[in-house]
């Protein structure tokens, strides 16, 4: 470990993986943008470890390297290779490695210099570079999929199928780059699936709240016998897998002729909320002070009058923050609408989402009702993400 | 000397408030029970029952209807005829009895001895009827001034009723849906795959999130941003992300695929989710990349609740980086990560939606839940789905003795 803590041994190792890094980031990126063919090439190791050496050396050494690796590129000797390529697309390409490059390995090396380093030192620069790696790892992993999903509901099949890496929109089609979006609202009913996804999700969060409001207040608040035994038997009930309950309620369904109507669904879908909601919910009334409830009882409230004028009020947040999961739970939903609706006019978003996932049905348009079905939750999400992000930690699992 | 002693039991304030408790936990407990304890009960009554998803239709008799020739004129003769089946092949369905109404003024002619006609009600006894039995009731009839005004012999529905033993309710009990599901190795395959999925995509999801954990544990501009992007994969329907996974991985018009052939990675497409191990591996994958943000959010919570004087007194000891997170924040997460862990084995123990819609459980994918929708929808045979079904349910009762274990250590509860 301690060969590896001079100047010159960390600086060009830490380059020539961030060279790498980095290469293969823009080959990825200008591939995906352009459909023209970039890779990296083993070439970034080199090249990287003399930037990293570079950076030791000051600002001008280190910007005159940079350029000189961004020349390279150019001339086809770089970080990334490049044939037939517009000049343009080169010069962004070859640009944005030696650029980024330098940045990214001017942060890192920022503390050090050639000679022997402390640990602190050392460590702080790996940190950086697993940080800046850790950025772009994520990133790509979390935006590539859902960059596909958009792109490919734009395109049409035998452009894809020429070549499956030109996401680049044609954009003098002009509103033609939505008929994918327009078939499957006019001919696939795809208006009336976002209708009944959302008032199912909807009742499912009203009628969770109503359930799990009472209960979850008493299991915080009131003291009776067996109280411990059912905070942990929600959990318990929560952990259930969905697909062995599947089974009887398919078939009780299919007995009572509630399999293919909204009103079924409906029916189910609290019940499975209603648990976690019942836990996230107990868990925020805990939390709440109980002396406010106590002087509303003294001044002569009923229990039930508490927890409306108090409690509530004041858990507004945490009630946001379950129906917002919910919500979300009802939207994706998918197992129980797979098995239980078979006619299309009741069909939910996810239901016919899966319905398009047939040979003879465009691609574009398995991923247009997907775009469809992500759209409004991620809108509805992003909104309301400090409620999420709160509700799910403090009620779920204590800590 | 009075008795000094507290009083026992509950007041009267107490019986009060267990009262009202209970009121307000009513609701859910019906409907909880209702759906889940209902259902679990019936899974475990199904499992030991030979049932098919054929028999979730009870065997019933069925009746058609028609007249043979035209009953227009006074004095028109015709033969009305009532087709009879028994709607399963196999099942035998008891004193069957046929009723219809007889319409006024029609005079039947030589009448099948099964049957009588009386109160202008034709009723006709036909004992016990096996498997696949059919009957046929021919009456010559002819018309009457009275029967031309009247309603048709048609317009009545005939009525035909029987008792039938429910396979899903009768007391006919098997052990072959289990022995079925244990026998060969495909069970234990099976439970391997499980397991390995189980394994490595909770960890991996564990490992993920607290990597990306540290990435934001820090304030910087676009912190927000990042981390609602980073939750995108979990927010997203299933069904909507699962798709795209599939395109982007297809072996004939992927992105992925092609990329690998133009890096010079692979050099013949790759069947990501259609060959052996590697479809095991990619559903792990997802399984990882679809749940990391839930692993994040939590120990990010826990992370920014740590106080932050012990890292000020480390810095001043000259603790280095690494050593501040081995020997402050490990220790300081090992709790909420045990929780996590346990909480994620059990969901992906009972994670179904994924790896069906990503390969429909081919390819060496077959988990257990996976295996309950195949015996019970693909090969049709319901016992055997759950039986698969209790004993997955065992897994987990196994499993949540461990998790309140560790639970009730972890947070007092």
């Amino acid at each position: 470990m301690k060969a590896v803590r001079f100047g010159y041994v960390t600086a060009p190792v830490l380059g020539a993986l961030w060279c790498f890094v980095i290469a293969v980031t823009v080959a990825v990126a200008m591939s995906f943008a352009t459909g023209a063919p970039f890779r990296p090439t083993l070439l970034a190791l080199p090249w990287g470890a003399v930037l990293g050496v570079a950076a030791l050396f000051g600002r001008t050494v280190f910007s005159a390297a940079a350029l000189a690796v961004a020349l390279l590129g150019v001339l086809g000797l770089g970080p990334m290779a490049s044939d037939a390529v517009g000049i343009i697309a080169l010069a962004i390409g070859h640009g944005a490695v030696a650029t980024f490059t330098a940045l990214g390995l001017g942060k890192m090396t920022g503390e050090l210099r050639m000679g022997a380093l402390t640990r602190h030192e050392f460590e702080e620069a790996v940190i950086r570079f697993l940080t800046g790696f850790g950025y772009i790892f994520f990133t790509a992993i979390v935006v590539i999929p859902f960059y596909v999903m958009v792109m490919t509901s734009l395109k049409n099949q035998s452009a894809l199928m020429a070549n499956p890496l030109d996401f680049s929109l044609d954009l003098s089609r002009g509103w033609h780059l939505f008929d994918s979006y327009f078939e499957l609202m006019t001919q696939y009913n795809f208006g009336s699936y976002l209708w009944t996804s959302f008032y199912i999700s909807v009742l499912t969060v009203l009628i969770t709240l109503a359930f799990a409001i009472p209960g979850a207040y008493a299991v915080a608040r009131l003291r009776f016998r067996g109280q411990a035994m059912f905070s942990r038997s929600i959990l318990l009930i929560y952990m259930v897998p969905m697909i062995v309950l599947a089974l009887p309620i398919y078939i009780a369904f299919s007995m009572t002729g509630l399999r293919n109507t909204i009103f079924g669904i409906v029916m189910i879908y609290p019940v499975t909320t209603i648990p976690v909601a019942l836990y996230m919910l107990q868990g925020y009334f805990r939390g709440l002070p109980s002396e406010v409830e106590e002087a509303g009882l003294m001044d002569g409230l009923s229990r039930l009058a508490v927890i409306w004028k108090i409690t509530l009020p004041l858990s507004l947040p945490a009630l946001a923050s379950v129906s917002l999961y919910v919500f979300m739970i009802a939207w994706n939903e998918f197992l129980l609408a797979f098995m239980l609706l078979d006619d299309p006019s009741k069909f939910t978003l996810t239901r016919g989402i899966a319905s398009l996932n047939s040979s003879e049905i465009p691609r574009q348009h398995l991923m247009a009702g997907s775009v469809i079905a992500t759209v409004p939750i991620m809108l509805l999400f992003l909104g309301l993400e400090r409620f999420m992000t709160k509700g799910l930690t403090a009620g779920s699992v204590k800590g | 000397m009075t008795d000094l002693t507290p009083p026992t039991g509950a007041g009267p304030l107490g019986r009060r408030e267990a009262r009202l408790a209970w009121g307000l936990l009513a609701p859910t407990l019906i409907a909880v029970s209702l759906v889940v304890l209902l259902p679990l009960l019936a899974v475990f009554w199904i499992s030991v029952k030979p049932v098919g998803l054929a028999d979730l239709r009870p065997p019933t008799p069925i009746v058609r209807e028609d007249i043979r020739g035209d009953l227009e004129a006074e004095g028109d003769e015709a033969v009305l005829r009532y087709r009879l089946r028994n709607s399963s092949q196999d099942q035998t369905i008891t004193d069957v009895v046929l009723s219809d109404a007889w319409p006024d003024g029609l005079l039947p002619g030589a009448l099948d001895p099964r049957c009588t006609i009386a109160d202008a009600r034709l009723s006709c006894d036909f004992g016990d009827w096996e498997g696949g039995t059919r009957d046929e009731i021919r009456i010559p009839v002819t018309a009457t001034a009275a029967y031309l005004s009247g309603p048709g012999a048609e317009a009545s529905d005939p009525v035909l009723s029987g008792d039938a033993s429910n396979i899903l309710t009768n007391f006919d009990f098997t052990l072959e849906n289990f022995t079925q599901i244990f026998d060969g190795g495909e069970f234990w395959a099976v439970f391997g795959i499980t397991l390995f999925y189980t394994v490595f995509g909770t960890l991996g999801a564990l490992i993920m999130g607290l990597f990306a954990a540290m990435l934001l544990n820090k304030s910087f501009r676009g912190q927000g941003i990042l981390r609602g992007l980073y939750l995108f994969p979990y927010v997203a329907p299933v069904i909507a992300v699962a798709f795209a996974w599939i395109l982007l991985f297809d072996p004939f018009s992927g992105s992925a695929n092609a990329l690998l052939l133009q890096m010079g990675v692979s050099s013949e497409a790759i069947n990501f989710f259609g060959e052996r191990p590697l479809a095991l591996i990619m559903v792990t994958l997802f399984e990882i990349w679809r749940y990391f943000p839930l692993s994040f959010l939590f120990i990010l919570a826990r992370m920014q609740s740590i106080d932050t004087d012990m890292y000020e007194a480390a810095d001043m000891d000259g603790a280095s980086p690494f050593q501040k997170f081995r020997y402050l924040s490990l220790p300081q997460l090992l709790g909420i990560l045990s929780v996590l862990f346990l909480l994620r084995f059990i969901w992906t123990f009972n994670k179904f939606d994924d790896i069906f819609l990503l390969t429909g459980g081919n390819a060496g994918t077959r988990v257990l839940t996976v295996n309950v929708y195949e015996q019970a929808f693909a090969l049709s045979n319901i016992g055997a789905g759950a039986a698969v079904a209790v004993v997955i349910f065992c897994c987990l009762l196994l499993f949540s003795v461990f998790f309140f274990k560790l639970i009730s250590r972890e947070e007092g509860l």
